[in-house]
């Protein structure tokens, strides 16, 4: 019998990573600037101000090159379920494929046919349609991210949702459960707020470029404080939404919680660890310990519970079970999987003798064992452990760079409008520096939220080895080249063309 | 109000909406055609200007409805996007590697700094509209034709000790490369690119103002459109006579059955009228065009092509027939091997969606109205003056 090869599962990780991870580059700057480009010719349609036209257009003009490679990026994602993870589109296609059909028809197509009218109708379309449209390509990109994202947030924590042994897969039962997850909110949220920033710290480093060199004062200012006052008010909401996202993952994915923390212990009064370096540990494989730590008292159990005594469960609890805390271990959840996944074969054993009442037994063990059903591909504990250290020193870089800029938010705004922003020159410099650092930080956001919930595809449901597609690994290896060279040459090659068009500045009308 | 539909009428409905974005997909390939005339058409830069900044304002129009005819084929047929996506890797790859060069190339080509140069872009832009029609057309050509492909459901109680559970094989030789060695697909492909360039041709010529492009355009159109009519009519009669895939509807065994195709069309005689108009309006365009020197046989072709695609869609998938047939027939036809393996086939009823996802998404598609209305709202704008010198020169984004 054919077994799955591990590179393969590797490859198509690896694959799906390289594509996710550029998409991610462009995606969170078209979420916030077409905002705030539509911000800024709103007062042009109000004030007639010809300089805010130019302004537009300029942010206009790189919105359009990062939009472009934006879809190309984002067209690979979208049909990479199929190719790449063909198992789990049968698995969960029924409740998966919903949102992303709907995208395409609700927000999609919005997007993509008002920023047809926002580049070329001008001269051709009233003002009021013009500034309509501009904002319509917000509201269709943000739109887009939604479905994306509750997408996301179903794989995370699958809720509306029923496994049909006759169909042999998982099927909606309720819409509005998907949708509104508080996973899915809270990951919105979180997400397009940390867009925003974002593109915030993008359109101040930008126009701080300018101020450098002298040039465009006006133009730099006005965008500045636009920008500032968009990201410091999503740079806090970040934090917020942050803070409810971690709490609500405390209860759905505690092991990722834990994996976060470098937790292996669960105990009561449980400290937050601000910094930290991890080692292996030296007697036990699967653990590290955190070295050259400052912690902050209570702090995690109060993440966690709002409870400054809670009990926060650790790695340990949670892989070998504690009885104390009635947490259940994974082996006895393998073994509970294992039931379910012998149920359905016996379930469709029966209905294909035609027994009715083997098929009934069979669906009542199905029915309570369900829940397990994804560890029954388990082998060993172990496995339900996901990678420590890149989950916790990415969180870690996440939320210290996440401070660094509402500080810089603060700065900006507060020398923006009492038109002082050339005093520090050596903050114009680091306003620069924030904007790489910016991108750092959200695909850091991505790699806790995704290699945070590994080994699983659908949490507990299906672990991500079981979701791939039958191919040749020197197929997806080729691919997997393919895309790392293409895609990279295209962001060079968007990188120049960006540089540029900013060099030329504003008063060449987005030519 | 959709939920009292019974499963079967929603899933027809569903193969309606996916073949009609799939026949507007055909349609607006337009873009895709017109790509593959730059230098044909223009000789000159100012000439290949024009020609890239008329068809360039509706490329995201094309690529949105790729995107959301996978998206709903994923949302209602879920079976299919696994199956064929997760198969037939390498031609869906490669459709999808020839888009993603496209996207970029539009807002690049011109810009200063942009690495690979005009030309390469320009490349691209050919890359996707010769491979990516063909390509499509290939994939196409297999709801008629067949793949060797197994999907046996129980897999999934396989563990990983003792085997795998991932439900679906494909055993074709290049991982869906090979619909190209099959003679019917590729007649399809060349129909699909040859009609995308007979449409890219028309668009210019309705949509750009220069007197030289629009004769060679016209030009041109006589060396495609007869073509075109001689790969569409050696698919359409290879589909005609060949043996079909039918579904029994009492026992949902898949068989052959000759002439099945003929006789979809003949037991559904709308589809038949609906897919004559189109051929009829594709050559009344290309004719008004030709002899009576309108600029206007886009409108009449345009739309043309998307009747006669959804026609052939529907015949694919409606009254009882298996629109992605499992087929090898090394197999040797009529032996019991040989009708297990068509077992795999996907028909409508065995791959969609849940009638619970079904009913939820067809409230989606009530959208569909309004999202056609804007589309024409912003089209009309657009396309309200003529791309010429002076427009591109006066519009402060060019391609």
């Amino acid at each position: 019998m054919m077994q799955i090869d591990p590179s393969l599962v590797d490859w198509s990780r690896w694959q799906f990573a390289l594509t996710a991870m550029f998409h991610w580059v462009f995606v969170p700057l078209t979420l916030g600037l077409s905002i705030m480009m539509a911000m800024m010719e709103t007062m042009y349609t109000r004030t007639g101000d010809e300089h805010w036209k130019k302004i537009t257009k300029f942010w206009m003009t790189l919105f359009g090159i990062n939009f472009a490679i934006g879809v190309a990026t984002g067209i690979i994602l979208e049909f990479e379920f199929g190719t790449n993870w063909s198992n789990y589109s049968w698995f969960v296609g029924d409740i998966f494929g919903a949102p992303l059909a709907i995208e395409g028809i609700m927000a999609f197509f919005m997007e993509a046919t008002f920023l047809a009218v926002m580049f070329f109708g001008w001269n051709k379309v009233s003002k009021g349609a013009h500034l309509t449209s501009t904002w319509l390509v917000a509201l269709g990109s943000n739109l887009s991210s939604l479905w994306i994202l509750v997408a996301n947030a179903w794989m995370q924590n699958p809720t509306g949702t029923t496994f049909n042994p006759d169909t042999a897969r998982n099927e909606m039962s309720n819409f509005w459960e998907v949708l509104f997850s508080p996973t899915a909110i809270n990951k919105f949220l979180h997400t397009t707020a940390s867009a925003y920033l974002l593109s915030a710290i993008f359109v101040i480093g930008v126009s701080a470029w300018f101020l450098l060199k002298n040039r465009e004062k006006l133009f730099a200012r006005r965008s500045i404080v636009i920008a500032s006052i968009f990201g410091l008010f999503f740079g806090l909401y970040t934090v917020i939404t942050g803070d409810a996202s971690a709490r609500h993952m405390a209860q759905v994915q505690p092991i990722k919680f834990a994996a976060m923390e470098n937790l292996n212990y669960g105990r009561e009064n449980a400290p937050y660890t601000a910094f930290g370096f991890l080692k292996n540990n030296a007697d036990e494989e699967i653990l590290k310990d955190t070295k050259l730590k400052i912690e902050i008292p209570n702090m995690l159990s109060f993440m966690a519970y709002l409870n400054p005594h809670a009990f926060v469960p650790g790695i340990v609890d949670l892989v070998y079970g504690n009885k104390e805390k009635d947490i259940m271990g994974v082996n006895e959840k393998i073994e509970k999987g294992r039931l379910a996944i012998e149920a359905f074969r016996v379930y469709k054993e029966a209905k294909n003798e035609g027994d009715v009442t083997k098929a009934d037994l069979a669906m009542n063990v199905l029915n309570q064992n369900y829940s397990y059903f994804g560890y029954g591909y388990f082998t060993e504990a172990a496995q339900a452990i996901p990678p420590v250290k890149l989950t916790f020193y990415s969180f870690r870089w996440m939320v210290y760079l996440g401070f660094l800029f509402i500080i810089l938010m603060i700065y900006f705004l507060y020398h923006g409008i009492r038109d002082t922003l050339g005093k520090h020159r050596w903050m114009l410099v680091i306003a620069i520096i924030a904007i790489p650092l910016a991108y750092l930080a959200s695909q850091a956001g991505w790699v806790v939220a995704e290699v945070g919930r590994q080994p699983w595809v659908i949490q507990d449901l299906m672990p991500t080895f079981a979701a791939v597609s039958h191919l040749e690994v020197s197929s997806v290896k080729l691919t997997f080249w393919l895309f790392a060279i293409t895609f990279t040459t295209l962001l060079i090659a968007e990188v120049r063309i960006m540089l540029a068009q900013i060099k030329k500045g504003p008063n060449h009308g987005g030519k | 109000m959709f939920e009292n539909l019974s499963l079967l009428t929603l899933q027809q409905y569903w193969y309606f909406i996916v073949s009609l974005l799939g026949a507007l997909l055909i349609f607006l390939t337009f873009v895709q055609g017109g790509q593959t005339l730059i230098y044909r058409l223009g000789k000159t830069e100012l000439e290949r200007t024009l020609i890239v900044n008329s068809i360039g304002r509706k490329w995201e129009l094309t690529f949105t409805t790729l995107v959301t005819f996978g998206g709903a084929f994923f949302a209602s047929f879920p079976l299919f996007y696994s199956t064929s996506f997760g198969g037939a890797y390498w031609v869906w790859m490669l459709i999808l590697f020839v888009f993603v060069i496209q996207a970029v190339s539009y807002e690049f080509r011109s810009k200063p700094k942009n690495l690979l140069g005009q030309r390469t872009f320009d490349v691209f832009l050919f890359l996707n509209g010769f491979l990516g029609t063909i390509l499509l057309g290939a994939a196409i050509g297999t709801f008629f034709t067949g793949s060797q492909f197994q999907i046996n459901k129980l897999n999934l109680t396989q563990l990983p000790q003792s085997g795998s559970p991932i439900i679906s094989q494909w055993t074709g030789p290049a991982h869906g490369l090979e619909a190209v060695l099959n003679l019917t697909n590729v007649a399809l492909g060349l129909s699909l690119f040859l009609l995308a360039r007979i449409l890219g041709t028309l668009y210019i010529i309705n949509t750009v103002e220069h007197d030289k492009i629009n004769q060679r355009a016209r030009k041109d159109l006589m060396i495609s459109s007869p073509l075109f009519l001689v790969f569409f009519l050696w698919f359409l009669i290879s589909i005609l006579t060949k043996k079909g895939f039918a579904v029994d509807p009492a026992t949902q065994m898949v068989y052959l059955e000759p002439y099945k195709y003929l006789h979809n069309f003949l037991q559904m005689p709308i589809v038949l009228i609906l897919f004559l108009l189109g051929v009829i309006l594709v050559l009344w365009g290309i004719g008004l065009t030709l002899f009576k020197k309108s600029s206007r046989g886009f409108w009449f072709t345009g739309p043309g092509a998307i009747f006669a695609v959804l026609g052939i869609l529907l015949v694919a998938g409606y009254n009882n027939t298996a629109f992605y047939p499992a087929v090898n027939w090394s197999l040797g036809e009529g032996t019991d091997t040989f009708n297990t393996f068509m077992q795999s086939s996907l028909t409508i009823q065995n791959s969609s969606s849940s009638h619970y996802t079904l009913t939820v998404m067809s409230y989606v598609s009530l959208l569909v109205p309004f999202v056609l209305a804007y589309i024409v709202w912003a089209w009309r704008s657009i396309n309200k003056v003529k791309v010429s010198e002076k427009e591109v020169e006066e519009n402060t984004h060019s391609y």
